[in-house]
């Protein structure tokens, strides 16, 4: 459902009784959602860069399938917002082509089930080809669009692809949590010479955050490559990515409770990943929980556990590493069946106790 | 006229220091002014898909234009057969696609758009990177995998590249959208130029074809979309593999054209048709290419099994498209029998030189495995087989 950007409204409303009480404006720092972060980073980088374009299923006059989109079509016209029948092998294909020619389009896929009709294109046509012509072709294209888990929409429409595009070099994967993250990453993302899969979540799109002055502004850029930590703590390492991230502070902020301190790890970035951060949290915390959407098979988790072992944080683990996953299983449809299949507060917090083993 | 034939003499006098034939002694006597400057010539009427009227039924050769299309297809020819004979050495490996019986194609369609157009096609490539402007050294050395070779031995048989020419593409079909895409940047970039979007007859029955053709005709994308159809997907002949076989109506809505691929003043009348039909903003346009390759798929395919060689035969006797221009400029007066057999020699002497390089050439060095994975990033660590051994990415 499309929502206002009312996140703006408050901060104007304190802004002019602020003024009417001549008291410095610094107490709210305006909400933004992440849809609305998400727009202002395509309205900006559009205007930026003659070459930027979108295109994908009802990006334009539908004003995006969850309003990602919302008003560009009426501002930039139909050159540089484009509709496309439901073909998404063929405008993939046609996004990528162009990025070789010289353009830079950012391709939505409806919800990122839908790439894997596209997926030679992506792999094959454009993580590829700047390694086999040595350089003499780069392909600077944006995919972006919902990831992993909706709310009861089924097995066929709730995959998480990080681990399947993570695989891949050439590629560029990114995964942003909150509205900076989304903003930051998507003007990287649009900035950046390679192709890069920006994968967001459904359910993020309406969660506001607060956003400082600094990261409003039309260059701030967040690194890809580059963990973030969330919350630092000391007894335990929690690394994550996308909607989890908020479910680890969330456990967090339970544990602190009972007196258990959590470092939460926003990876922000799957593909390159940031090893290093996590390995310097581990040699301070010296114990590892990873949490992610995905299922638990050669996931983003299993990735980070066997990196963790080839390196220095190794020594220090006083536990082995444990992972919390989505259940091995295709999604289903009904409520209680579909929320025992995703990585609950609940679970993180056992998984937390289990390793410490309190 | 005598002084001539004392200077031809002479120089035989002077034995093989002089090293001339006798061929070009004779040759030497003769002047340019004996040879006309161009002929017209009849071709092939195309067969017509959704067209009030389609290329011109003759076309005009000047004997500066046979010349260097002779040379052209004679090189693509020799190119080919060198490879052949490489692979079979064991000094090319993996795949090679190659492209003796079409050269009419590339050539034609080179001829008839401009060195600013674009060009994309599949992984039968090696005469349009030719064509494109790769040095033949470059592309034997990229065959062999030396770091001479125009992708420096990245790449391979499939995978190599030039100006404005986006491969050699190994996923079958995978190119045909990409060309859509590279005509919708020649379109927002508004420079007149247009796309040149060629797959095979096997190709042709991929479903991303025609969500490309879908797409190129409601956006009236500039592309020419060109199924070279040499009768045989792999081992699979068209009529064992499509519905409908006449892939120049394959477009639908589309306009489409079916030419006679084996006469290259055919395909270039008709190249010169579509690229205006696209120039002027109609949108796309589709040329179905009758053409015949002589070798089988590929270097491990014999091609005998699902044709026959009596079928071969008669194709190389009357069809073959070096020997129809050969005819054309000899029986017109627009070059001579030996000026033609100097000219192959000039090209076996070319082709000869590029294979003594591309067999000579070191491979690339082993920090080539870590470079162009990503482009304009800082220096980054990449992984080789185990976890000790770490390559630096230059760039």
């Amino acid at each position: 459902e499309p929502t206002e950007p009312d996140g703006v409204r408050r901060p104007r409303i304190c802004l002019i009784a602020c003024l009417i009480l001549r008291e410095k404006h610094t107490r709210c720092a305006p909400q933004v959602t992440v849809r609305d972060a998400l727009n202002q980073a395509l309205d900006e980088e559009l205007e930026r860069d003659e070459r930027v374009f979108l295109l994908g299923e009802e990006v334009a006059q539908y004003d995006g399938a969850y309003k990602i989109s919302r008003g560009l079509w009426k501002k930039y016209g139909d050159k540089r917002i484009i509709d496309t029948p439901i073909s998404e092998m063929g405008f993939t294909g046609i996004a990528v082509g162009a990025a070789m020619a010289g353009l830079r389009p950012i391709c939505e896929f409806m919800t990122f089930n839908f790439s894997m009709q596209a997926i030679d294109q992506v792999i094959n046509s454009a993580a590829k080809t700047y390694y086999m012509s040595s350089g003499m072709v780069s392909v600077p294209v944006v995919f972006r669009g919902p990831n992993g888990t909706s709310a009861g929409v089924g097995a066929q429409h709730s995959q998480c692809f990080a681990a399947w595009y993570g695989h891949c070099p050439g590629l560029k994967v990114v995964s942003p949590w909150s509205s900076e993250d989304a903003r930051g990453l998507l003007k990287s993302a649009i900035r950046d010479d390679n192709p890069v899969v920006m994968l967001e979540h459904e359910l993020m799109y309406g969660v506001p955050f607060e956003m400082s002055e600094e990261t409003q502004s039309k260059d701030f850029l967040v690194p890809i490559g580059k963990a973030k930590i969330e919350r630092p703590g000391t007894h335990i390492t929690l690394v994550s990515h996308s909607r989890p991230v908020g479910h680890c502070l969330e456990a967090a902020a339970v544990l602190a409770k009972e007196g258990v301190e959590c470092e939460v790890i926003n990876l922000r970035t799957i593909r390159p990943m940031d090893v290093e951060t996590i390995e310097a949290s581990i040699m301070k915390t010296n114990n590892l929980v990873t949490v992610e959407g995905g299922w638990p098979q050669f996931g983003v988790g299993a990735e980070i556990c066997a990196r963790i072992m080839e390196g220095p944080a190794f020594n220090y683990l006083d536990a082995p590493a444990v992972r919390v996953t989505g259940a091995d299983v295709p999604m289903p449809y009904a409520k209680i069946l579909e929320e025992n299949c995703i990585p609950q507060v609940k679970d993180i917090i056992f998984a937390v106790k289990k390793t410490l083993n309190i | 006229m005598r002084k001539m034939l004392l200077a031809a003499l002479s120089r035989v006098l002077q034995g093989p220091a002089a090293a001339r034939t006798v061929a070009q002694v004779v040759v030497a006597s003769r002047t340019y002014a004996d040879f006309a400057s161009e002929a017209t010539f009849e071709i092939k009427k195309c067969d017509l898909h959704r067209l009030e009227e389609g290329p011109p039924v003759t076309a005009v050769l000047t004997r500066e234009e046979g010349l260097h299309y002779y040379k052209t297809m004679q090189t693509i020819r020799r190119m080919e057969l060198k490879a052949d004979q490489l692979y079979k050495q064991k000094i090319i490996r993996g795949f090679c696609h190659l492209y003796d019986g079409q050269e009419a194609c590339c050539v034609g369609l080179e001829a008839a758009i401009n060195p600013t157009d674009h060009l994309i096609t599949a992984y039968r490539a090696h005469g349009y990177t030719f064509t494109r402007g790769t040095p033949v050294r470059e592309i034997l050395a990229e065959l062999t995998g030396r770091k001479g070779g125009c992708a420096k031995g990245k790449g391979g048989s499939m995978h190599m590249y030039a100006k404005n020419f986006y491969g050699g593409n190994g996923i079958v079909g995978a190119q045909v959208p990409l060309g859509a895409g590279i005509a919708l940047a020649c379109k927002y970039f508004g420079k007149d130029e247009i796309c040149v979007t060629l797959y095979g007859d096997g190709a042709a029955n991929q479903g991303q074809v025609f969500e490309t053709y879908n797409m190129a005709a409601l956006w009236k994308l500039p592309c020419i979309f060109i199924c070279e159809n040499n009768r045989y997907g792999m081992g699979t002949s068209v009529e064992r593999a499509a519905a409908s076989t006449d892939y120049y109506k394959r477009g639908d809505y589309i306009p489409g054209l079916r030419v006679d691929g084996m006469d290259l003043l055919c395909v270039r009348e008709a190249t010169k048709f579509a690229a205006e039909h696209c120039r002027s903003g109609k949108g796309p346009i589709l040329m179905e290419l009758q053409t015949y390759r002589y070798h089988g798929h590929s270097m491990s395919d014999p091609g005998i099994s699902y044709r026959t060689r009596e079928e071969i035969q008669e194709v190389r006797s009357k069809s073959d498209p070096i020997t129809l221009l050969k005819d054309r400029m000899v029986n017109n007066n627009l070059a001579s029998v030996e000026e033609l057999k100097e000219i192959d020699v000039e090209v076996r002497k070319e082709i000869e030189e590029a294979a003594q390089f591309a067999t000579t050439d070191p491979e690339p060095p082993l920090e080539e495995l870590s470079s162009h994975i990503y482009c304009n990033e800082p220096p980054f660590e990449v992984r080789g087989p185990n976890q000790w051994i770490r390559y630096k990415s230059a760039c």
